[in-house]
């Protein structure tokens, strides 16, 4: 099951403001009872969304000038929080392929990379240019490029950066390491053994 | 030179480099509840694959249980089908299940401590971020995301980079009223966030050798709120005492070369760190979170900062986001503040140790008319040993609702939800928007003894006032 390379990305973006986005707020947690990520592309960032009633918020995430954004476009330590995969999963089957923070926290960043969604910190001056442009222009089409460490959009760009291991298995389609960790199913096997705790 | 705890588990653990220069790394012990394990099993299912050391994956639920009723069929069906999933997983698998009527079942966090399947020298990784707390043991412990579970249960490995270690000293003692839950607080207010991102935290000093293992654990389940991954503490006699006679703990004469193992697995006296952080004990305050981050914290005799009090325009932004969700006044006061709900739970703060210290306190007190204060101990055993104890008694007569073991409010995934704004003092880890089950509810972190103060005088009060624990330093 070997994913696809990933060289670029490119879409319309939305800006989600502010620092810290925790996985709550990309997910409640209510809406994680259930036993498979099935539909928790409805139910991404619900809260900042919606009011309690059910009724659409004033957000950039219910603009319909923003409808069809493929790209998030957001602030410091964006992630953070529980490990549940369902934030990302969420990100994805809401149609996001990429997501250009200040930071990301750490265990949000490994679960998305495994995905496939394309992690990218940019610094803030250079964030808010993007997110002026594109609410100058909604339909402006944003492409990062993995390989270059660049975000192009119209006739300028900014520069970009990801963890070099994440770089590099986007670029070599080895994102998902199942199959590469299967492989060394042998060399596990000889760890193992040399671990009392393993065979007690 | 020597070697930090971290580098001799990442060592021995280490199986092989991946093609993108990430280690394939060996998890010794997976922990698994119900919340982010059934589409990992999925997964597995959809390709075929085995449950390769089924031995060392243990299971529980805790996140989705009720605490006011404990027959099934559970009368929320979402909530009833993820737990069978569990059990089905689990059966079909060979896994151990510490289920609901096992007498064991409780927070993952607690359960695997309690049971010594929590280990020195160990990797434990489970699907969610307080797996930190197992490195209270000297074990490198850490959350991972469903496709890592995933992982584990197919290769018993995952794909990591290796992090960079920090030192953490709080030497001193910690004055009267202040716990180890302010300990992790403070840490966490000096070091944002995400300081830690990167990093495996590990603390010393003389405050976390005089620490029981139930306090190491409060401060390491919480590193992640610091944006550390892990957190830990190395072993010693401390760690051995408490595993010593627990059910999954070496017994006889491998208890001793056990033992043996774990102490050479500490961090060497001349070992690099790359980074080091020096707290005086003496300057930690009973500490209380006032915003919507675990890093926005203050001393009881504090005031809550104003937007102008922030360093950037982010951070100003930030303060204004916070304070509008609390509905505070910046520069008001932190104490005072009317509470509606006081819980005394999670696996930050929810072991015999924390239910048995506010119960001296409480003994004869009630809690205030209109505020709804419940307990929920971490696990079944917790709970047995306190009932033991008469300990739910003392909780009952001062007007606490004794539950039953799981996660509760902390995050509500079970019917324990906070209604409309309702501000809650939490012994919980976690103060994000909506956290406690409503989206414009309020929760201010604090120690167990903090929220019990809270409770009877209905307001966010210094506990060593409401209980005459001598006079406060004023900040």
């Amino acid at each position: 099951m070997a994913s696809e390379p990933i060289q670029q990305v490119a879409g319309t973006g939305v800006y989600v403001p502010g620092d810290d986005i925790d996985t709550d707020r990309i997910i409640p947690a209510r809406f994680m009872k259930c036993i498979t990520f099935d539909g928790l592309g409805d139910y991404l960032f619900y809260d900042v969304r919606k009011t309690e009633d059910g009724e659409d918020k004033k957000h950039n995430l219910n603009d319909p000038r923003f409808a069809g954004a493929s790209i998030i476009v957001s602030g410091n330590n964006f992630g953070c929080g529980s490990s549940r995969e369902h934030a990302p999963q969420s990100i994805m089957r809401a149609g996001f392929k990429a997501v250009i923070a200040g930071s990301f926290a750490e265990i949000f960043y490994g679960n998305s990379t495994n995905l496939g969604i394309v992690c990218v910190t940019a610094t803030s001056t250079d964030r808010q240019v993007l997110a002026k442009a594109i609410e100058t222009n909604p339909e402006l089409e944003i492409t990062i490029d993995v390989n270059d460490h660049k975000i192009w959009f119209g006739d300028q760009y900014i520069t970009c950066d990801m963890r070099p291991g994440a770089r590099d298995s986007l670029l070599r389609g080895t994102y998902d390491p199942l199959d590469e960790l299967l492989q060394g199913v042998d060399a596990v096997s000889e760890t193992a053994g040399k671990l009392p705790y393993m065979s007690a | 030179m020597g070697q930090s705890l971290f580098e001799k588990v990442w060592d021995a653990h280490a199986v092989r480099e991946l093609g993108n220069g990430q280690t394939q790394l060996l998890i010794g012990t997976h922990l698994i509840h119900e919340v982010t394990s059934p589409q990992a099993f999925g997964m597995l299912r959809d390709r075929g694959l085995p449950v390769r050391y089924p031995e060392r994956t243990f299971a529980t639920v805790d996140h989705i249980v009720p605490t006011n009723e404990t027959i099934e069929p559970y009368s929320d069906s979402l909530a009833q089908g993820m737990i069978e999933e569990l059990r089905k997983n689990c059966a079909e698998n060979n896994i151990k299940f510490f289920d609901t009527n096992t007498g064991k079942q409780g927070i993952v966090h607690i359960v695997g401590p309690e049971q010594g399947i929590t280990q020195p020298g160990t990797t434990i990784a489970c699907g969610d971020s307080h797996t930190s707390t197992h490195g209270a043991f000297g074990a490198i412990a850490f959350g991972i995301g469903t496709s890592q579970v995933r992982d584990v249960l197919a290769t018993q490995t995952i794909a990591l980079n290796k992090m960079r270690v920090r030192r953490i000293n709080v030497d001193g003692e910690l004055g009267p009223g202040v716990y180890a839950k302010d300990v992790i607080l403070h840490i966490i207010r000096l070091l944002g966030t995400q300081g830690g991102t990167g990093f495996a935290y590990e603390y010393g000093g003389s405050t976390f050798d005089n620490f029981s293992m139930e306090e190491r654990m409060t401060v390491c389940n919480m590193s992640i709120e610091g944006g550390a991954r892990v957190g830990y503490v190395n072993p010693d006699e401390t760690t051995f005492e408490y595993l010593k006679g627990r059910p999954y703990s070496p017994q006889g004469e491998a208890w001793e070369a056990a033992v043996e193992r774990w102490k050479f697995f500490a961090s060497d006296a001349d070992c690099r760190y790359d980074d080091i952080v020096n707290i005086d004990a003496a300057d930690i305050e009973p500490t209380v979170t006032w915003g919507i981050t675990p890093g926005q914290g203050v001393g009881i005799n504090e005031s809550i900062p104003s937007a102008e009090d922030g360093a950037t325009q982010s951070d100003r932004e930030s303060i204004e986001e916070a304070l509008e969700h609390m509905k505070f006044e910046g520069g008001s006061p932190v104490k005072g503040k009317k509470i509606d709900v006081a819980f005394l739970g999670s696996c930050t703060n929810a072991r015999l140790s924390d239910l048995k210290e506010v119960a001296q306190y409480i003994k004869g007190r009630k809690v205030a008319a209109g505020v709804q204060a419940i307990v929920v101990p971490g696990s079944q055993v917790v709970s047995q040993i306190a009932t033991e104890l008469g300990l739910d008694t003392i909780y009952k007569e001062a007007g606490f609702e004794w539950r039953a073991a799981g996660c509760s409010m902390c995050l509500a995934m079970n019917p324990d939800k906070l209604v409309g704004d309702q501000l809650c003092a939490s012994s919980s880890n976690r103060n994000f928007k909506g956290r406690q089950g409503s989206p414009t509810g309020r929760t201010m972190l604090m120690s167990p003894l903090m929220v019990a103060a809270a409770a009877i005088t209905g307001e966010i009060s210094d506990a060593r006032e409401v209980f005459g624990m001598g006079q406060p330093v004023p900040a």
